[in-house]
């Protein structure tokens, strides 16, 4: 039944309201596109105040980042930032690519429109280092960005993949496991908030734990991967000991430390 | 019902309109009322790989905008009656491609042919995606070399979510690799990707294997699809090409290099 403004009658009628609302939040401002560097400065700051990150919103500033670093790794940091308590939920600036990624990743893309600055003129290069919070304004209704990479959601808390994931393709199970019955090609990228099977050879990326919990594991056949993270720890292939290539593993967090093992 | 195929790759100059020439003769040859539409519009080249490039005075994209109708705009090729060729515009901008007229296209086509062969532009820019998103079956055109292989898998994922078929959760697009400019010698001495190396990393069904082979350019330089030169070893091999994805069983050829007689094996030496 749909509500008639003309008759205002009873109150039970009115279930919500529509109302916009600013917040103040702290905002990650990327100076470097290198995450290995942001990771470890990261961990330090947080480590001296775990409890001021706990369960705080935050949204990812990249609008300090040069034009063409498109190849910030956006899954890693939010993995990261979730590892640490925190809830990324947005990102500001970037570029098409980045846009992408943030929707797959479902975090909102915060257009200049809905963040007002305090009054200050625009500084594109945001070499303001002083500013460590924006206004933003988040509209009532999320904005619709063209999708660069395919998104396959999952129904009931797991996700099957049984057709190859192919470079430039992002599969992201949110809220359970991923499970892929095929090969997953090198620029492929799978993401699940939980754990991560791959059945044919793995020579993408994979990012277990999305949502930072770091009881997540990835299990595959052969692993052959360019990138295995759990809740942002992570390991790109070089870092990974010949031995364990191309051989069933799993991955795991044990006390942060990120670990392979044959199966 | 016409099938729909696109020949597509993610990079450039590999042999889709090679390709798209010989299958397509092919097809008509086999008494196919067959197709074939350039979309590579403002750098048309099928109707030169054709032989028809002097009686193109429509085009694709004249039909599009409706100043000209098909029958208008079809070449009939004059070596095999079942074979027309739908030319690119040389000139028009690739926006004029839009996907409701590329449609009503199709569609019309289709009432009237059984294969609709789409020679699709390199990349993933606009024109690609167009040819490749009607389509039923796609040729994936891969040289065995890394970049290309690459590309390809890109290609591939591309086409998985980028497709009608895809959109209206349909039965997937089929697709077939096919490996050209492929020369076993080079191969032998790990200068380039072995068909198996290709296979592993793409996993498709393969629907045969080109030889580099100077039969390709004479052809195209004389305006005759490679297939109707039966004695070079590209030609035959783009006609198993045709007999398997009409379904029949053919064994894979050139793969490998020639055993060396006594003789050449002295001359090498
Ligand atoms: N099997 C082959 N052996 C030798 N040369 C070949 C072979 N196949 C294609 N070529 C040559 O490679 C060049 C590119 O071929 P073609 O035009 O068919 O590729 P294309 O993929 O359509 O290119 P584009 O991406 O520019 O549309 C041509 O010069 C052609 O003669
Ligand atoms: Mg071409």
């Amino acid at each position: 039944m749909a509500v008639n403004p003309q008759k205002p009658g009873s109150d039970a009628l009115r279930s919500f309201e529509l109302k916009a609302a600013s917040f103040t939040l702290p905002i990650i401002r990327l100076l470097d596109e290198n995450v290995e560097a942001v990771a470890a400065r990261l961990g330090a700051k947080v480590e001296k105040a775990p409890d001021f990150f706990r369960n705080t919103p935050v949204v990812i500033d990249l609008t300090a980042l040069p034009s063409n670093s498109g190849a910030v790794e956006l899954p890693l940091l939010v993995g990261l930032l979730r590892g640490y308590g925190m809830i990324p939920f947005g990102v500001r600036g970037g570029d098409k690519e980045q846009h992408a990624t943030a929707e797959a990743l479902e975090l909102a893309v915060l257009r200049e429109s809905y963040v007002r600055r305090d009054r200050s003129p625009e500084d594109p290069k945001g070499s303001d280092a002083t500013e460590t919070a924006v206004e933003v304004e988040v509209p009532a209704s999320s904005v619709p960005i063209k999708t660069l990479a395919p998104v396959r959601r999952p129904n009931q808390g797991f996700m099957l993949v049984t057709r190859p994931v192919r470079s430039g393709q992002r599969v992201y199970a949110a809220g359970g496991d991923l499970t892929v019955s095929a090969a997953v090609s090198s620029g492929a990228e799978l993401m699940a908030d939980g754990n991560i099977h791959v059945y044919g050879p793995l020579r993408g990326r994979a990012l277990a734990g999305m949502n930072g919990n770091t009881e997540a594991r990835i299990f595959c056949q052969d692993l052959q991967a360019e990138l295995v993270s759990i809740a942002g720890h992570y390991r790109v292939s070089e870092n990974i000991p010949i031995e364990l290539r191309g051989v069933p593993v799993q991955i795991f967090l044990d006390q942060k430390l990120l670990r392979i093992e044959k199966l | 019902m016409a099938r729909i195929i696109v020949i597509t790759s993610g990079k450039g100059g590999v042999g889709k309109t090679t390709t798209s020439a010989a299958l397509a003769m092919g097809l008509a040859q086999r008494g196919k009322r067959t197709v074939v539409i350039d979309f590579d519009v403002g750098l048309r080249n099928l109707d030169l790989i054709m032989g028809c490039e002097r009686r193109v005075v429509y085009d694709f994209i004249n039909v599009i905008n409706q100043e000209a109708n098909l029958n208008q705009a079809l070449i009939r090729d004059k070596r095999c009656d079942h074979l027309y060729v739908l030319p690119a515009s040389q000139t028009r901008d690739k926006d004029a491609l839009t996907k409701e007229g590329v449609g009503r296209v199709l569609e019309e086509l289709a009432q009237s042919y059984d294969f609709i062969v789409c020679d699709s532009p390199a990349g993933i820019e606009h024109g690609a995606t167009m040819a490749m998103y009607y389509a039923d079956d796609a040729i994936v055109v891969t040289n065995p070399e890394v970049s290309s292989v690459r590309d390809s898998d890109r290609m591939l994922g591309i086409l998985s979510s980028r497709s009608r078929r895809a959109e209206n959760s349909d039965e997937p697009v089929r697709e077939f690799l096919l490996l050209t400019r492929y020369n076993a010698e080079r191969v032998e001495i790990g200068e380039m990707l072995s068909v198996e190396d290709v296979q592993e990393i793409l996993s498709l069904n393969l629907l045969g294997v080109i030889p580099e082979s100077k039969a390709v350019l004479n052809a195209s330089n004389s305006g005759i699809p490679v297939i109707l030169d039966r004695e070079s070893d590209a030609g035959q091999a783009y006609g198993d090409v045709v007999s398997r994805y009409l379904g029949e069983e053919v064994p894979h050829r050139f793969i490998h290099t020639e055993k060396k007689g006594f003789l050449s094996r002295i001359f090498r030496g």
